[in-house]
C-alpha cells in the first residue's frame, strides 16, 4: 500500500530533571497507516501526549527522526499546516475572544485568498457536521458546554480536510452521554472522511469503540501495535491491569458487540 | 489516480451524452488556497456563466481530490441546486450531498438602528457608577480587613504580605534609581542653564529640593510601581479568576478581601513612601552631580544648603502622599483584577485599563494634595 502517513524512527526523547535525566523515549518506533484509527495508550509519564505534541512538531525529539505525511514533523507549522493535520486540544484551545463561527474559519481566513462568504459558509457546514445547529454561531466559547467547546475544536480541527486528526483525550471532561455522543460524530467523520486518527485516551470504551489499532507505550517503547484483541491477548503486567482490571472487564463487553470490521 | 496537474480548473468535452463540464484538479482546501488559484477559478467560472452555453450536464469523474470545500464551491456555482446530469462517484456524490444538506447561510450580525447611541452611552455611564461603587465597596472591605487584622494580628497573611514586599518594593530598587538619577541629572542641567543668565546659581539647591523632594519623587515613583505592579497586581488575580481560582478560594471559606486585597494594599502603603524616598535621593544625587559638572556648586554647599531650603513639612507631606499613593494602585489593580472575566480578551483589557486608571488617579490624587497643602512647607 502506500506510504505510512506517520513513521517514527528510532526516537529518544530526553528530560533534564535536574542532576538527573529523565528518559520518556528510547528507541520508540511507531508507524500510522492510512484509514488507521490508532490509540496509544499507556500508564502516566510513559509520554503518550508528548509523542502526540512531537508529531505536531511542537517539542522536538532528543535523537531519531519523525515524518508526518512524507515529511518531517518540525516543518509542520509553516502556512497551510490545517490542510495536512488536524489536532483536538485537550481543553478544546478555541480562541476565546473569537465567536464560534469566526473559530472554526480561523485557520481558511488566515490564508486570505478566498472571499470571506464561501469560507464562513465552509465553516456553516462543518459546524453542523459536527452536530451543531447553526444558531451556535454567533456564541462566544465562555457560553458554551464542555461538549459542545469539543464539537466546534473538531469543526476547527476539520475546516481544511486534512487527512490525519490527532486527538488528545477526546472525550475526558464529558459526561457518558456526551461522551458517547462525541464518540459515535468521531466515528462517522472516520468513515465519511476517509480520515487517519491518532489519539490518547484513557477512556476504555472511547479506546474499544473507535480504534482498529491500539499501541501500547512501556519500558519506553511500544511494546505491542495490533489491533484490540490482539493487544488484550498480549502479556505484559501494565496490559494485564489496564484491561483485564475490573474496569476493563466491564468496557471489554463492547469488544464483543463490535467485531471490528473496520 | 495520477493527475499530472492539481490546479483546480474545468474543462468543456463532447461525450456521447453531450457537452459536458468536466471537472479537473485538485478541489481542495490545500488546492482552492494556493497562489492566484482562486482568482484564476472565479475568472473561469464568471466565464462558464457568462458564456451562456448550457451543456448536458457535469462530470466529476476526472477530479483529482474532492473535499468539503471544493464541494461548496461547484455547489454555490450550481445555484445551491444539483444539475440536471451528474456524473460521480459515490464518495464525491456523498460530500455533495453532505454540503447540500447544511449549507446555509452563517447568520447576519445586526444591524446598527437609531437607538445604538442611546444604549452605548447609557452603557458607559452605568459601567462607570459601577466602577465607581466596586471602588467604594472595595474601599469599605479593605477598611473592615483592617479592623479584623488589628483585632486578631495572628490571623494576619503575613507570609503574603512579606512575599509582596519584596516583590513589589526591593525588586523596583534599581530601575526607579535608575529613572530618578537620570531625571535628576537632567533637571540640574536645565535649570543651571536658566539660572546662569541671572546668576542666581546657589538657587539650584531651593529649586531641585522643593521639586524633587515634594513633587516628582513620590509622582516618579508612583507612576513607575502603578505601571510595574499595578499591572501585575492586575494580571495575577485576573488569571486566578481564568483559572477558576478566586472560585476556589471563595468555596473554601476564604474571604478575598482579607487574603488578595488587604496583604496588596498594606504591602504597598508600607513600599511606596520607601521607593518614593529611594528615587528623592537618586534624583538629588544626580542633580548633584550634574549641578556640581555645569556650575560649580559644590556637593559639601549643596547638601550643607539643603536643609535650610527645604523644610521639614515636605517631608512629610511627601511620605503621607506617598502611602495614599501606594493604597490607591493596589486597589485599582485589585479592582481591575476582580472584575477580569474568564477569558483572555478581559484579562489584556483589564490589565490595561488598571494601568492606565491607576496612574491617572496618581496624577488627579497629586494635584489634589497640590491645592490643599498649598500654603504647608514652601
Amino acid at each position: 500500500m502506500s506510504d505510512p502517513i506517520v513513521d517514527i524512527k528510532k526516537l529518544w526523547t530526553v528530560f533534564p530533571n535536574g542532576e538527573k535525566k529523565a528518559v520518556v523515549h528510547k528507541d520508540l518506533d511507531l508507524t500510522v497507516e492510512r484509514g488507521e484509527v490508532l490509540s496509544l495508550v499507556g500508564g502516566s509519564g510513559t509520554g503518550k501526549t508528548v509523542l502526540l505534541r512531537q508529531m505536531l512538531g511542537l517539542e522536538k525529539p532528543t535523537q531519531g527522526e519523525i515524518t508526518v505525511l512524507g515529511r518531517p514533523a518540525a516543518e509542520l507549522g509553516k502556512q497551510g499546516a490545517a490542510s495536512r493535520v488536524g489536532m483536538l486540544f485537550q481543553q478544546g484551545a478555541l480562541f476565546s475572544a473569537f465567536t464560534v463561527l469566526e473559530n472554526i474559519a480561523f485557520p481558511l481566513r488566515e490564508l486570505k485568498t478566498l472571499p470571506r462568504a464561501l469560507i464562513y459558509e465552509a465553516a456553516m457546514v462543518k459546524l453542523q457536521m459536527v452536530g451543531l445547529g447553526p444558531d451556535a454561531a454567533d456564541k462566544m466559547p465562555s457560553d458554551l458546554s464542555g461538549g459542545m467547546i469539543k464539537r466546534v475544536a473538531l469543526a476547527r480541527a476539520l475546516i481544511m480536510d486534512p487527512p490525519l486528526l490527532l486527538l488528545d483525550e477526546p472525550t475526558a471532561g464529558l459526561d457518558p452521554e456526551s461522551s458517547d455522543s462525541f464518540v459515535s460524530l468521531l466515528r462517522s467523520l472516520h468513515r465519511d472522511m476517509e480520515l487517519t486518527v491518532v489519539m490518547v485516551t484513557h477512556d476504555l470504551d472511547t479506546l474499544f469503540e473507535l480504534s482498529t489499532r491500539i499501541a501500547v507505550l512501556a519500558e519506553h517503547k511500544v511494546i505491542v501495535n495490533d489491533v484490540p484483541k490482539e493487544v488484550v491477548a498480549f502479556p505484559h503486567p501494565f496490559i494485564h491491569e489496564f484491561f483485564l482490571g475490573e474496569r476493563g472487564q466491564r468496557a471489554m463487553e463492547l469488544l464483543r458487540e463490535y467485531p471490528f470490521t473496520v | 489516480m495520477f493527475m499530472e496537474d492539481s490546479t483546480p480548473r474545468i474543462a468543456l468535452q463532447d461525450t456521447p451524452q453531450g457537452r459536458l463540464f468536466v471537472v479537473q484538479g485538485a478541489w481542495t482546501a490545500a488546492g482552492l488556497t494556493g497562489e492566484s488559484v482562486w482568482d484564476a477559478l472565479t475568472a473561469q467560472l464568471q466565464g462558464l456563466k457568462d458564456g451562456g452555453a448550457s451543456p448536458a450536464g457535469w462530470s466529476l469523474e476526472q477530479v483529482g481530490k474532492l473535499d468539503h470545500l471544493g464541494a461548496q464551491v461547484l455547489w454555490n456555482h450550481w445555484g445551491r441546486d444539483w444539475p440536471a446530469q451528474l456524473q460521480a462517484e459515490p464518495s464525491q456524490r456523498a460530500v455533495l450531498e453532505t454540503v447540500a444538506k447544511f449549507s446555509t447561510d452563517p447568520p447576519k450580525p445586526r444591524k446598527p438602528d437609531w437607538s445604538q447611541p442611546f444604549i452605548l452611552l447609557g452603557t458607559r455611564v452605568l459601567r462607570l457608577l459601577d466602577h465607581l461603587k466596586g471602588l467604594v465597596r472595595l474601599i469599605g472591605q479593605l477598611l473592615l480587613d483592617l479592623i479584623h487584622l488589628v483585632r486578631r494580628p495572628q490571623d494576619g497573611p503575613w507570609r503574603d504580605l512579606s512575599g509582596h514586599l519584596f516583590h513589589i518594593g526591593a525588586t523596583a530598587l534599581p530601575i526607579t534609581a535608575l529613572v530618578g538619577f537620570l531625571i535628576g541629572v537632567v533637571l540640574a542641567y536645565l535649570i543651571s542653564q536658566q539660572l546662569r543668565q541671572f546668576g542666581a546659581d546657589a538657587f539650584i539647591v531651593n529649586i531641585l529640593g522643593i521639586s524633587l523632594i515634594r513633587e516628582l519623587g513620590p509622582v516618579l515613583a508612583a507612576i513607575l510601581i502603578a505601571g510595574r505592579s499595578g499591572s501585575a497586581i492586575t494580571a495575577q488575580i485576573g488569571v486566578m479568576r481564568v483559572t477558576e481560582e478566586l472560585d476556589a478560594m471563595r468555596v473554601m471559606g476564604i474571604a478575598r478581601g482579607f487574603r488578595l486585597v488587604m496583604p496588596r494594599a498594606l504591602a504597598l502603603a508600607v513600599v511606596m513612601p520607601l521607593i518614593s524616598v529611594w528615587t528623592t535621593i537618586a534624583a538629588l544625587l544626580g542633580g548633584m552631580l550634574a549641578a556640581d559638572i555645569s556650575m560649580d556648586v559644590t556637593p559639601s554647599y549643596f547638601i550643607n544648603s539643603l536643609p535650610a531650603a527645604v523644610d521639614v513639612a515636605n517631608l512629610t507631606l511627601a511620605t503621607g502622599k506617598s502611602v495614599v499613593f501606594g493604597v490607591l494602585i493596589a486597589l485599582v489593580g485589585c479592582h481591575y483584577g476582580l472584575r477580569v472575566k474568564p477569558n483572555t480578551e478581559s484579562l489584556g483589557q483589564g490589565t490595561t485599563a488598571s494601568v492606565v486608571t491607576s496612574i491617572t488617579v496618581v496624577i488627579l490624587v497629586d494635584a489634589l494634595f497640590a491645592v490643599l497643602f498649598k500654603s504647608v512647607g514652601i
